[in-house]
């Protein structure tokens, strides 16, 4: 059940146009910020929206010949679009049915899915009493009833409060787990990606700017977008074998390298002092206080200077340096708190 | 959803026994009667004859005179013809107005004004076009009475075409309103669910768009109901075969001016009743 996919859609505002490889039983996270794309790709491999070129091949057959309703996927919704005048049951029923099954089978056959999901008490309820939680599993239901060999999610967390989100996620993520079919899920959250995807592919302007297991791309980032999403500092610059020069400055770091790099480091491994510091650290730089604000426990510094940075620093240290917007600071990185890898 | 509604909305007793207490000074000043005068008159104007129809009517021999054979006779007839063109127009309106939300093909604007034509047209007017087409030396009629020996001017059939042509606007406008502001997006999902187009609109879309399919209906009853001027024209006005009770009140005030407030008082009743529903059942429910 691997899916093949070559995707090329023109919006007025750009163009889409990816390829993808899914793995059976492998789930996809298709990562980006908002307009980047990746709804447009989900609703193209539902055939919601048409190609204007490329092709889908699933199995070795192609889908993107086939309309929407011959397509053998599930999809979930970003509101989860339950029909309002159906019972839970009866919203996940609708596939079953659609594909000529009777009625008491569908039942049955959605009675048993419900089960799966844990909402067996709600099974008589309209989609208006359920919870987002019960409403995101019965959706989760509906699209596994057609038993779809590709399952397609957008941004199946997105309309979840906080603490609902925590636990849905990990439910979702033992049901994906289940599902032997390929995955396509859409999200612009880091977390919901690196805990539900096996591999990432991140969007930004209708192109894959990064892909890989959450991992690699929360170690190495290879845009401003995805450093941000993952916390890190990131520069590109050249290696010359001991360090990156980036703009002025070269950044010393302990892998060896040639050519055009990435070095990236994470805000917490940024020192600052109000006069020079001496000994160990090798990368020092003068730069000035841009701002400052809360950030979880700790302050997170916003530095300008020959580079760009993020420091977090304690709140206790923040006092000790006594520290104000447009200030003069000298900050510090450790090689060995860097990272740099190839461009 | 309805009662809930009604329920969310009780006058806040403490906030009007506050304004009798102290005299309100909100707003800016006393009320302008240069709008205050029409508005009055203009409410008069409209509720003034169904006040009038209320007082000179013979409440003692009412039911007797309801009683009468012509005016149950009128009666069954309307309520029959107004019914069966409701039917016609469900069969042909809710498709008709699905085409004009749903897909879009050249020429959809102008077919969406034509719709509208018969709203606008005299019934008179209406009355006479369907003759020429439909009567029986008409465009389509004449073959109709050739093929199948059917014909429609000045029989009971011809009343139902009749109305069904006033009213069928109605129900097209309210069903397309309602197809507009559904959520498209329901039908795209039950499509990734397997579902035909057919299935779909089945399926979802009508039981979405339900309350202004029944909305369109009532409305579009209650038209075929009144109707009068394109029945006349069309189908003639024969006691028992096309003389509905809008056509029997015309005749009655010529002879026996009761008859005729009786006759206009059920058709009133009928029309309260269907505002009434309309309002509580349909309108407000989403």
């Amino acid at each position: 059940m691997t899916l093949h996919a070559h995707l090329v859609v023109t919006r007025p505002a750009f163009t889409l146009d990816i390829s993808l490889t899914v793995a059976p039983g492998e789930v996809v996270a298709l990562l980006g910020p908002n307009g980047a794309g990746k709804t447009t790709a989900l609703r193209a491999l539902a055939g919601l929206t048409a190609l204007a070129r490329g092709e889908i091949v699933l199995d070795g057959s192609p889908l993107h010949t086939l309309s929407v309703e011959e397509r053998p996927i599930g999809m979930v919704f970003q509101d989860y679009l339950l029909f309002p005048h159906l019972s839970a049951l009866d919203n996940v029923a609708f596939g079953p049915r659609c594909q000529g099954v009777s009625k008491a089978e569908a039942r049955r056959t959605a009675a048993a899915l419900l089960d799966r999901v844990g909402l067996t008490d709600h099974a008589t309820a309209k989609p208006r009493r359920l919870s987002g939680g019960q409403a995101q599993r019965v959706a989760l239901a509906r699209a596994l009833a057609v038993r779809p060999r590709l399952l397609l999610l957008d941004e199946p967390l997105a309309a979840l409060d906080a603490h609902t989100r925590l636990e849905v996620r990990s439910q979702l993520r033992r049901h994906l787990a289940d599902f032997d079919g390929a995955t396509v899920l859409v999200t612009h959250d880091p977390l919901d990606a690196m805990v539900l995807a096996d591999r990432l592919i991140v969007i930004e302007h209708g192109a894959i700017v990064q892909q890989g297991v959450p991992a690699e791309v929360a170690r190495r980032p290879r845009t401003d977008y995805v450093a941000r999403l993952v916390g890190l500092n990131l520069y590109r610059g050249v290696a010359d074998g001991s360090g990156v020069k980036v703009g002025q400055l070269l950044i010393s770091t302990s892998d060896r390298l040639e050519g055009p790099a990435f070095v990236a480091f994470a805000p917490a491994a940024v020192a600052l002092y109000r006069s020079r510091p001496d000994g160990s650290p090798r990368n020092v730089w003068q730069a000035r206080i841009e701002g400052v604000e809360r950030h979880g426990d700790n302050v997170r510094v916003h530095l300008d200077g020959p580079i760009v940075a993020f420091a977090d620093i304690t709140p206790a240290a923040l006092a000790d340096l006594d520290l104000t917007p447009g200030q003069q600071v000298w900050a510090s990185v450790k090689a060995t708190e860097t990272h740099a890898y190839p461009a | 959803m309805a009662t809930s509604e009604r329920s969310e909305r009780p006058v806040n007793p403490s906030g009007g026994a506050a304004g009798r207490a102290a005299p309100p000074r909100k707003g800016s000043g006393r009320l302008p009667w240069m709008l205050v005068l029409p508005a009055v008159l203009g409410l008069a104007f409209l509720v003034l004859p169904l006040a009038g129809l209320l007082i000179r009517a013979p409440w003692p021999t009412l039911l007797q005179r309801l009683a009468e054979p012509q005016v149950l006779e009128a009666l069954r007839l309307s309520l029959f013809c107004a019914t069966v063109a409701t039917a016609l127009c469900l069969v042909f309106g809710v498709p008709l107005a699905w085409l004009l939300a749903r897909v879009s093909f050249p020429g959809r604007r102008l077919m969406r004004a034509l719709v509208t034509v018969p709203l606008v047209l005299p019934p008179v007017v209406g009355g006479v076009a369907l003759l020429l087409v439909l009567g029986r030396r008409g465009l389509v009629g004449q073959w109709l009475e050739s093929t199948f020996g059917v014909t429609l001017p000045f029989t009971t059939a011809g009343v139902i075409v009749a109305e069904a042509f006033v009213a069928m606007p109605f129900l097209v406008i309210s069903v397309e309103g309602a197809l507009r502001g559904a959520d498209q997006r329901y039908e795209e999902a039950a499509a990734t669910l397997g579902a035909s187009r057919w299935t779909v609109f089945r399926r979802v879309t009508l039981p979405l768009i339900m309350p202004g399919v029944v909305a369109g209906a009532v409305l579009c009853w209650a038209r075929a109901l009144g109707e009068f001027g394109a029945t006349i024209t069309f189908a003639g006005n024969f006691p028992g075969t096309t003389r509905t009770m809008p056509l029997a009140v015309y005749l009655a005030l010529e002879t026996e001016p009761e008859a005729a407030i009786v006759l206009s008082l059920v058709l009133l009743a009928v029309s309260v009743i269907i505002l009434a529903s309309l309002r509580d059942r349909w309108v407000t429910t989403p």
